[in-house]
C-alpha cells in the first residue's frame, strides 16, 4: 500500500485536477471567445500562480539549492531576468546568465 | 489540389502526417526548453525522494510542468493533499482557453470528437504554439495525426530528460545539483514573461512574485491559491478600471 500511495496521490491530486480543465475545454469549446472576460481573468490567475511558484522556489529553495545563500539566489534570478530582457527576450540566454551567476557565486562562497 | 498544392502540405497517409509532426517537433526550439525544464524537474524529484518512474508517469498523465512542480514540491513539503489539488487545478485553468482555441483548428467536417481526446490531453504550451502555427497549412483530414506526432515527440522528450535530471542530480556535487534545481524557477519566470504581452498579464506576473513569499512567510494556508486568486483578480480589476488594452 505504501508503495502505491505516491501513484494514487498522483492520480487524485495531480492528474484529475489538472485534466479537468482540458476536458472541459473539449466539451465547451464551441461558443467561447478567446478574449472573453472569464478567459482574461483565468489567464491572470494562472500567471500569478506560476510566478508565485517561481518566487517560492527561489525564497524557500528545496534540497541542495537551499545551501546557496538567499541573496545569491535572488541576485542570480535578477541578473538572469535582466539578460533575458536585454537579449531579444531569449529564455535560453536568461537561464544561462542566471545559472552562471549562481554557480560563480556559489563557488566564491564555497557552499 | 491544383492551385493549393504549392501552399498546402499534403501528406499521403495519416502515418506520414504523424511522422512529419514528430520530425517538426524534434527540430523546434521547444525541445531545448523542455529538456532544460524537465532536467530541473528530474533533479527536484530526486531531491524530494520521489522515484524517476513516478516522474515519468506524472509527465505522461499531467504533461504540464507548472502542475508537476506544484505537485512535487508540495508532496516534498508534506502539504495537505486538499491544498495541493486546489493549487494544481488553479494552475491548470489556463489550459481551458488553450483547448478552446485549438479545437476549431483541429476539427474538420469529418473529425469525430473522440479523435480529439488525445490532442486535448496533450495540450500544453509547446504543442499548442506549434499546432496553431503549422496546422492551418494542412488539410483537415491530416491535422489530428500531425498534432499527435507533435504531442508524442514533446511528451517523449520531457519523459527522457526527466530521467536525465533525476540521475544527474543523484551523482553531482551539491552546487551543480543546486544549479539543476535553479533551472525550473528561471525558465518558468522567463517563459511566463515572454507569454505576458498584455499589461494585465505583466501585472499578474509581478503580483504573483510578491504575494507568494509574503503569504508563505506569514504561514497563510492555501498560499498558492490565494496568490492566484488575489493576484489575478487585482490584475484583472486594474485592467478593467484603467481600461488597459487586453
Amino acid at each position: 500500500m505504501n508503495e502505491l500511495a505516491p501513484y494514487l496521490i498522483l492520480i487524485l491530486v495531480g492528474f484529475l485536477p489538472n485534466e479537468l480543465w482540458r476536458m472541459l475545454g473539449l466539451v465547451l469549446a464551441r461558443g467561447l471567445n478567446e478574449n472573453s472576460q472569464i478567459v482574461l481573468w483565468s489567464r491572470a490567475v494562472a500567471t500569478a500562480i506560476l510566478t508565485g511558484v517561481v518566487a517560492k522556489l527561489i525564497f524557500f529553495a528545496p534540497g541542495d539549492l537551499a545551501s546557496v545563500p538567499l541573496g545569491v539566489r535572488v541576485g542570480a534570478a535578477s541578473v538572469g531576468f535582466a539578460a533575458f530582457l536585454a537579449v531579444r527576450r531569449s529564455v535560453f540566454v536568461g537561464v544561462m546568465a542566471g545559472e552562471a551567476i549562481l554557480v560563480g557565486a556559489g563557488l566564491f562562497y564555497g557552499s | 489540389m491544383g492551385t493549393w498544392s504549392s501552399v498546402m502540405r499534403t501528406y499521403e497517409t495519416n502515418f506520414v502526417s504523424f511522422a512529419a509532426g514528430v520530425g517538426s517537433a524534434l527540430t523546434s526550439v521547444f525541445v531545448l526548453v523542455l529538456a532544460g525544464t524537465y532536467i530541473g524537474i528530474g533533479a527536484l524529484t530526486h531531491n524530494l525522494g520521489l522515484s524517476p518512474w513516478w516522474l515519468a508517469i506524472s509527465t505522461a498523465l499531467i504533461f504540464a510542468a507548472p502542475a508537476q512542480v506544484i505537485l512535487i514540491t508540495a508532496l516534498g513539503a508534506g502539504s495537505p493533499l486538499f491544498e495541493v489539488a486546489i493549487a494544481v487545478t488553479l494552475s491548470a485553468i489556463r489550459l481551458f482557453p488553450m483547448v478552446v482555441a485549438l479545437m476549431p483548428v483541429l476539427r474538420g467536417p469529418k473529425t469525430r470528437t473522440r479523435e480529439l481526446v488525445i490532442p486535448t490531453h496533450f495540450t500544453s504550451v509547446s504543442m499548442w504554439v506549434e499546432s496553431l502555427r503549422i496546422l492551418p497549412s494542412l488539410p483537415f483530414a491530416r491535422r489530428v495525426a500531425f498534432c499527435n506526432g507533435l504531442s508524442v515527440a514533446y511528451c517523449g522528450t520531457a519523459v527522457v530528460f526527466g530521467f536525465v535530471g533525476s540521475y544527474l542530480a543523484a551523482g553531482l556535487p551539491a552546487l551543480l545539483s543546486a544549479a539543476l534545481l535553479f533551472i525550473t524557477p528561471l525558465s518558468f519566470l522567463m517563459s511566463t514573461a515572454r507569454n505576458a504581452r498584455a499589461a494585465i498579464d505583466r501585472l499578474a506576473l509581478v503580483l504573483g512574485l510578491l504575494l507568494a513569499p509574503l503569504l508563505t512567510y506569514f504561514q497563510i494556508g492555501l498560499d498558492l491559491m490565494w496568490t492566484g486568486v488575489i493576484g489575478g483578480t487585482l490584475a484583472y480589476a486594474t485592467h478593467r478600471l484603467l481600461g488597459l488594452r487586453a
